[in-house]
C-alpha cells in the first residue's frame, strides 16, 4: 500500500491530473465553441465564433500532448496497454483532431460557399466527435479493461457497446457544449450574443440532465466509483466544490456574470476530473478479468530516477507554461473584432 | 486473410512521419528567416520589411497548422502501434517527449499566436521577440526529439532491468549520457542544417518566381539576395557535418554503413566508395556504379588499403537491407552538392550583377525546393532503413516492437485512411499555400495606413496589463466580469470609447466601470469579410 517510497509515484499521479484537467478547461472551451459554431447565420458571425479560438486553440491542445508525453514518461506501462487497447477510438480522435486543425485555418483562405460549407462541417464533426470518444473512453476506463495476466487486452472479452461510456461520451459533448457557450458569449457582442445567451440556457439545461442520468449510473452500476470517497471522508469536499459551481453557473448567468459562470463551468469540469481520479486510485486501469491485475501508480511506473528528473522538468518548465500561457490570453483579452489578421 | 501486423505498422510509421516531416523543417528553417526580416524591420524601420514579414508569417501559419495536426498523430502512435517498444524505451523516451512538450511546443503555440494575430495588438518590439521565440521553439522542439531518436540509433546511459510489471525495459542510468548519446550531437547540427536548407530554398524559390513572373520587383530581389546567402552558407556547413555524420555511423553503426555504401564483401585492399550504383542482393555487388577506389578506407581508416568490414562481417540476422539505405543515401548526397553548386554559382552572379537576367537559372531555383525536400526525406529513409532490423540498436528487433493487442486488420484500415486524409490535405495544402504566394506580398501603401493608425496605442500593453492585474487584486475577479457586462456597444461606437479609453490612465479605467473598457482596445479595424 501507500508508503513514503512511492510519494513521487502520487505526485505523477497527481500532476497527470493536473495535466488532463488544463486540457479539459482550455480545450474543453474551443471544442465547445466547434460544437455550437452551428448556431451562427452569417459568414461574419462564424468567423467571430472561430476567431474567438483562432490565436487559443493550438496553445490548447499542447496540454493534449503533454499529456501523452508525461503518462508515457512517467508510467509507460498505461501508456502502452491503454493506447494499443482503444487504438480505434484513438485513431477516429487523430482524423478528428487533424480536421479540426486545418479545416480553422483552411476554410480562410477561399471565399467560395462550398468551400465554407465543407470546412464549417468538417469543423462540427470533428469537435463532437473528438468530445464524444474522450468521454467514451474515460467512461471504458470506469468500467475496467479486459486485461489478462500478460498484461494486455483479451479482446475477444472486450465489448464496444456498452451503454455507460455512450453515457458519459454525451456527458463530455454536454459539458464542453455549455463552456463553450459561456466562453463564446464572453467574447461576442449584440445579436450574436442574445443568440448564444439563449444557447447558454439550452446547454445548461442538457447539461443537467445528462449529469444526473450519469451520477445515477455510476451510483448503480459501478459501485466501486465511490469506494476512496468512504475511505476518505475529507474528498467528499470536492463533490461539494462540483455541486456548488454546477449550481452557480445559473446563478451568474441570471444576474449578467458571465465572468463569473465561466469560473464556474472551469471549476465544474476541474472537479470532474477530480472525481475520475479518486474513483481510479490508486489504479489506472483496473483489469475487470481480475482486479490483482490492474495497473497501478505501484506497479507500472517508471524508474525513480525518471521519476525525479522529471518532476525537476515539470517544476522547471510549468512557470514558463503558465507565464506564456497569461500572455497569450492576455493578448487577444476582450471581444473578438474581425481584423486584417483574423481568420 | 493473415496481415502481417509489423510490416503494416512500420509502413504506417513510415507514411506518417515522412508526412509529418514534411512540415517542421519548414517551420524550423522558415522561422529563422523571419526573425532575420524582421530584426532588419525594426533596424531600417523600413515598411518593406514588414509587408515581407507579413507575407511569410502567413506561410508559416498554414504550414505551421499542418505539423501540428500530424505531430500529434506522432505522439500517439507509439502507445498504438509499438506498445512493447514503449514499454521497453518508455523510462528514457518518455521523458524527452514530456520535455519536449513542455519546454518546446508551449512556447511555440503561445507565441505563435501573438507571430500571427497579434500585429495590430503588440508592439513592434514585442512582436519581434514573439517572432524569437516561435523560432527558438521550433528548435526546441526539434532537440527532444532528435535525442528521442539518436539513442534509439545509439544507447547509452542505460540499464536493462526487469520492471515492477514484470516486462524487461531500459532505465536511465545518467540522464546526461542519454541525452548526449554518440550520435546526438551531429546528427542535431545536421537536422538543423538541413531545416536551414529547406527554409532557404523555399524562400529562393518564390523570389525567383516572381523574379521570373517580373512581379513584385523590390520583394523578389531582396529575397532572391538574402535567401541565396542562407543557402549558401547552410550547404556548405551541411558538407562539412554531414561528413561527421558519415563518420559517426562509421563507428557507432558499421553495418548500416556497409548498407550505405552496398559493401556486401569485405575483400581485401581499399575499398571504395560509390558515387552511384546499383547494388544487387543476388549477386551481391553494385551495378553500373562509379566509384572512387579506396576511397571508403581512407575516409574511414586514413589510409587507402585498410579493408571496410563489408556486410558479411555481421549475422544474416543482423544485416539491414542495402537497396533503399544505398539509394535514398546516395540522393541526398547529390542533392547536397548539387545545392552546394548552385547557391554558390547565385552569389557569384549576383557580384557581377548578372543573376537575374539568367531565366534557366531561376528555373532551377523554382524547382529546386522540391530538392531540398527530397533530400530531408530521403536522409531520415536512409537513417531509418539503414538502422534495421533493430528499433532499439543492438537491443529490441523491430518485430519484437509492436502492440500485441492490435490486429492487422485494425492496422490496415487505420492505414488506408491516413493514406486518404493525408492526400487530401496535401493538396489542400498545396493549393492554400499556391494560392496566397500567387496573391503575393500585401502592398505598402496599406500598410503604411494601418501603421499610422496602430502606433501610438500598442505601446500601452504592457502597462494595461499590469492596471488588470491591481484590479484583479483591489476587486477580484467582479473586475473582469465588469467589462464583459453591459449593452454590448455596436461596432464603430467601440472603435471611439476603445481610443479615449487608452489614452486614460488606471484611475480612469476604474471610473469607466460597466463600459467595455478592456474590449476593443488595440484593435480599430472595420470588421473585412
Ligand atoms: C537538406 C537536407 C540534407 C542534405 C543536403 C544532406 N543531408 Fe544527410 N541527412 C539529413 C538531411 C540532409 C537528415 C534528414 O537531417 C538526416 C536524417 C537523419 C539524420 O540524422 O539527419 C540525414 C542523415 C544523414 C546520415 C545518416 C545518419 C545516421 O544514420 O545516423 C549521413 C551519414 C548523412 N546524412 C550524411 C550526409 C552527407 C555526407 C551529405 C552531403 C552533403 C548530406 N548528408 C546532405
Ligand atoms: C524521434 C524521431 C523518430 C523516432 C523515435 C522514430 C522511430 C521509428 C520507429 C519506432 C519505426 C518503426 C519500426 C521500424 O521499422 O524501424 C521507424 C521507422 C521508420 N522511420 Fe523513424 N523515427 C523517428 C524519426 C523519423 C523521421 C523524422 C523520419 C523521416 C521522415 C523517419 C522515417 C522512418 C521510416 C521511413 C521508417 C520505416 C523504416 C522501414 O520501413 O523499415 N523516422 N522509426
Ligand atoms: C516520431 C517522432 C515525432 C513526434 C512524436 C513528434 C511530435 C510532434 C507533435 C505532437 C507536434 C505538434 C506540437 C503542437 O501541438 O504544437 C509536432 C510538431 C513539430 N515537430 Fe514533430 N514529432 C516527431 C518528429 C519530429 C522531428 C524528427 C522533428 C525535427 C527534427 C520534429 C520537429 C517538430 C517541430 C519543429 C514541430 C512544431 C512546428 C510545427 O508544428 O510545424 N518532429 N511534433
Amino acid at each position: 500500500m501507500f508508503t513514503a517510497e512511492y510519494s513521487m509515484n502520487l505526485a505523477w499521479f497527481i500532476l497527470l491530473g493536473i495535466l488532463l484537467t488544463g486540457y479539459g478547461v482550455l480545450d474543453g472551451f474551443d471544442l465547445g465553441v466547434g460544437i455550437l459554431h452551428p448556431v451562427a447565420k452569417t459568414d461574419e458571425e462564424r468567423r467571430i465564433i472561430i476567431n474567438s479560438i483562432g490565436p487559443l486553440w493550438d496553445g490548447n491542445e499542447v496540454w493534449l500532448v503533454t499529456f501523452a508525453g508525461a503518462l508515457f514518461a512517467a508510467f509507460p506501462d498505461v501508456y502502452a496497454l491503454a493506447f494499443s487497447s482503444f487504438y480505434t477510438n484513438l485513431m477516429i480522435i487523430l482524423f478528428a483532431l487533424i480536421f479540426r486543425a486545418v479545416s480553422i485555418e483552411f476554410r480562410s483562405k477561399h471565399k467560395a460557399v462550398i468551400w465554407r460549407q465543407f470546412w464549417d462541417g468538417c469543423f462540427f464533426l470533428s469537435s463532437i466527435s473528438a468530445t464524444f470518444l474522450f468521454g467514451y473512453i474515460v467512461g471504458q476506463l470506469f468500467l475496467g479493461l479486459p486485461i489478462d495476466a500478460q498484461l494486455e487486452l483479451h479482446k475477444e472479452k472486450m465489448s464496444f457497446i456498452e451503454l455507460y461510456p455512450v453515457v458519459t461520451g454525451l456527458l463530455a459533448i454536454a459539458t464542453c457544449a455549455m463552456h463553450g457557450s459561456i466562453f463564446l458569449y464572453l467574447k461576442t457582442e449584440g445579436e450574436l450574443q442574445e443568440r448564444i445567451h439563449n444557447w447558454m440556457w439550452h446547454t445548461y439545461g442538457i447539461f443537467i440532465m445528462v449529469y444526473i442520468m450519469t451520477t445515477i449510473f455510476t451510483l448503480t452500476q459501478i459501485p466501486s466509483a465511490t469506494a476512496n470517497l468512504t475511505r476518505y471522508p475529507w474528498l467528499w469536499s470536492v463533490v461539494m466544490v462540483n455541486v456548488l459551481a454546477i449550481g452557480n453557473i445559473p446563478r451568474a448567468v441570471f444576474l449578467k456574470r458571465p465572468g463569473y459562470a465561466f469560473l464556474s463551468s472551469i471549476a465544474t469540469i476541474a472537479a470532474l476530473a477530480a472525481l475520475f481520479g479518486i474513483a481510479i486510485f490508486p489504479n489506472f486501469i483496473v483489469s475487470s478479468i481480475d482486479p490483482g491485475l490492474s495497473l497501478n501508480i505501484y506497479n507500472s511506473a517508471a524508474s525513480k530516477g525518471t521519476l525525479k528528473t522529471m518532476l525537476l522538468i515539470a517544476v522547471l518548465g510549468l512557470p514558463f507554461v503558465i507565464s506564456y500561457t497569461v500572455i497569450v490570453y492576455w493578448v487577444f483579452h476582450g471581444k473578438v473584432k474581425l481584423g486584417k489578421f483574423s481568420y | 486473410m493473415h496481415l502481417d501486423v509489423v510490416l503494416l505498422s512500420r509502413l504506417q510509421f513510415a507514411l506518417t512521419l515522412m508526412f509529418h516531416y514534411i512540415f517542421p523543417p519548414l517551420t524550423i528553417g522558415l522561422g529563422l528567416l523571419m526573425v532575420i526580416i524582421e530584426w532588419l524591420w525594426l533596424h531600417t524601420k523600413d515598411t518593406f520589411y514588414k509587408s515581407m514579414a507579413l507575407f511569410w508569417t502567413k506561410l508559416f501559419a498554414i504550414n505551421f497548422a499542418m505539423g501540428v495536426a500530424t505531430g500529434l498523430v506522432m505522439e500517439f502512435q507509439f502507445g498504438t502501434n509499438w506498445a512493447t517498444y514503449s514499454r521497453f524505451v518508455g523510462d528514457i523516451f518518455g521523458s524527452a517527449l514530456a520535455a519536449e512538450a513542455i519546454f518546446a511546443f508551449f512556447l511555440e503555440s503561445g507565441f505563435l499566436a501573438v507571430l500571427v494575430f497579434g500585429w495590430d495588438r503588440v508592439s513592434p518590439k514585442m512582436h519581434f521577440f514573439s517572432t524569437c521565440m516561435v523560432a527558438t521553439g521550433s528548435l526546441f522542439s526539434s532537440i527532444w526529439i532528435t535525442i528521442a531518436n539518436s539513442w534509439q540509433q545509439t544507447p547509452a546511459g542505460y540499464h536493462i532491468v526487469k520492471s515492477a510489471s514484470g516486462f524487461w525495459r531500459a532505465e536511465v542510468t545518467d540522464f546526461w549520457a542519454m541525452c548526449f548519446n554518440p550520435s546526438m550531437v551531429h546528427r542535431m547540427l545536421h537536422v538543423w542544417l538541413g531545416c536551414f536548407i529547406l527554409g532557404a530554398f523555399f524562400a529562393l524559390s518564390i523570389g525567383a518566381y516572381y523574379v521570373i513572373k517580373k512581379e513584385h520587383t523590390r520583394f523578389a530581389h531582396t529575397t532572391v539576395k538574402i535567401a541565396l546567402i542562407y543557402a549558401a552558407i547552410s550547404s556548405v556547413a551541411m558538407l562539412v557535418s554531414g561528413h561527421f555524420q558519415a563518420e559517426a555511423v562509421s563507428v557507432n553503426q558499421p553495418a548500416k554503413l556497409a548498407a550505405f555504401e552496398g559493401h556486401y564483401e569485405t575483400g581485401t585492399g581499399g575499398t571504395c566508395l560509390y558515387a552511384f550504383g546499383w547494388p544487387d542482393d543476388k549477386s551481391k555487388t553494385v551495378k553500373y556504379g562509379l566509384s572512387a577506389p579506396g576511397m571508403l578506407s581512407f575516409l574511414v581508416h586514413h589510409n587507402f588499403t585498410q579493408p571496410v568490414n563489408g556486410l558479411d562481417k555481421f549475422k544474416a540476422e543482423d544485416r539491414p537491407p542495402v537497396f533503399i539505405p544505398f539509394q535514398s543515401y546516395h540522393l541526398m548526397i547529390m542533392l547536397g552538392m548539387a545545392f552546394i553548386g548552385v547557391s554558390l554559382l547565385g552569389l557569384v552572379l549576383l557580384k557581377l550583377n548578372r543573376l537575374f537576367e539568367q531565366k534557366w537559372l531561376m528555373w532551377i531555383y523554382v524547382v529546386s525546393v522540391l530538392g531540398a525536400y527530397t533530400a530531408n526525406e530521403s536522409g531520415w529513409v536512409a537513417a531509418e532503413v539503414g538502422r534495421q532490423p533493430w528499433v532499439v540498436y543492438g537491443l529490441l528487433r523491430t518485430k519484437d516492437g509492436v502492440s500485441h493487442s492490435v490486429t492487422g486488420e485494425q492496422v490496415l484500415t487505420s492505414m488506408i485512411m491516413f493514406a486518404i486524409v493525408y492526400s487530401f490535405l496535401f493538396i489542400v495544402w498545396v493549393m492554400v499555400m499556391n494560392a496566397r504566394i500567387i496573391a503575393g506580398p500585401p502592398l505598402m501603401e496599406d500598410l503604411a495606413q494601418d501603421d499610422a493608425k496602430i502606433a501610438p496605442e500598442s505601446k500601452k500593453g504592457i502597462r494595461q496589463f499590469w492596471a488588470m492585474v491591481g484590479r484583479l487584486l483591489e476587486r477580484g475577479p467582479a473586475s473582469l466580469s465588469e467589462t464583459w457586462r453591459g449593452p454590448a456597444p455596436t461596432m464603430s461606437g467601440s472603435e471611439t470609447e476603445s481610443k479615449s479609453d487608452t489614452k486614460s490612465g488606471q484611475a480612469e479605467d476604474k471610473a469607466a466601470g460597466e463600459k467595455s473598457n478592456l474590449s476593443g482596445e488595440d484593435n480599430n479595424q472595420e470588421a473585412k469579410p
